[in-house]
């Protein structure tokens, strides 16, 4: 398992075949990548800065990380999230799940995703090539997002 | 008690600085009072924490409801909705 916070990019073959390393076991390797968007709202960005809370945010990846492994049968894991000025094309965050099969990994991609949106204490301040700037709003849809697994009994897929 | 706070985004920027140490009467039990405690504190405070049902609120690293004790907490953390990923 392996939970980071950083301000350098992440290299997501290295990651991967780190996560590989010296197994044979893994049936299945899920990777998401999230990345930094132009367009919100029609203006054009130029930067995306990333605040977060020092401590608490390696914490709440961790707790994360542990439900999700407490539901499914991962047999790995790797959470990188970036923090700091980006710009439009950069990559932010990246999620590798491993298991026997594809099924616990998809699932468990998404769960990890949904549920750091809503809890890993990140803030995004966006600037605007036209000068603007301001924080970015949390999304009604994240938080459905999340609760939708509060709904499903644990072990369930 | 004394109390390290720490604040996040907006709720940072509106209050004016990222942390401070105080001491809070014994009246303050609740994270809730603690907001209103630090609304009548001055009107950065107020302007910060005006919409006060959407900020969120963090124990020692912990996320809490506005109904929790602050009773034994070392660092308690103000900050909008969170918005990484």
């Amino acid at each position: 398992m392996a939970v980071r916070v950083q301000t350098e990019p992440f290299d997501l073959a290295h990651e991967v075949a780190t996560l590989k390393a010296g197994r044979t076991d893994l049936g299945a390797i899920v990777t998401f990548t999230g990345t930094v968007r132009d367009g919100s709202g029609g203006k054009r960005l130029a930067a995306m800065t990333l605040e977060h809370y020092a401590g608490m945010t390696e914490a709440e990846l961790a707790r994360v990380e542990a439900e999700a492994r407490a539901r499914w049968p991962l047999q790995g894991c790797t959470i990188v999230h970036r923090y700091g000025r980006l710009v439009p094309g950069d990559d932010i965050v990246l999620v590798v799940t491993a298991s026997a099969h594809r099924e616990a990994a998809f699932k468990a991609a998404e769960f990890l995703m949904d549920y750091l949106k809503t809890s890993a204490p990140f803030w995004k301040r966006e600037e605007f090539s036209d000068g603007g700037a301001g924080w970015v709003e949390a999304k009604a849809g994240d938080e459905a997002a999340a609760e939708k697994w509060a709904t499903k009994a644990p072990g369930t897929t | 008690m004394t109390v390290t706070l720490r604040y996040f985004a907006w709720v940072r920027e509106k209050v004016g600085r990222g942390e401070e140490t105080v001491e809070l009467p014994a009246a303050v039990g609740t994270v809730a009072e603690l907001i209103g405690w630090l609304k009548a504190r001055g009107d950065n405070y107020a302007a910060a924490f005006e919409r006060d049902t959407i900020i969120r609120a963090a124990l020692d690293m912990q996320h809490v409801k506005p109904s929790a004790s602050i009773a034994g907490a070392r660092e308690i953390a103000f900050f909008p909705p969170v918005t990484g990923g």
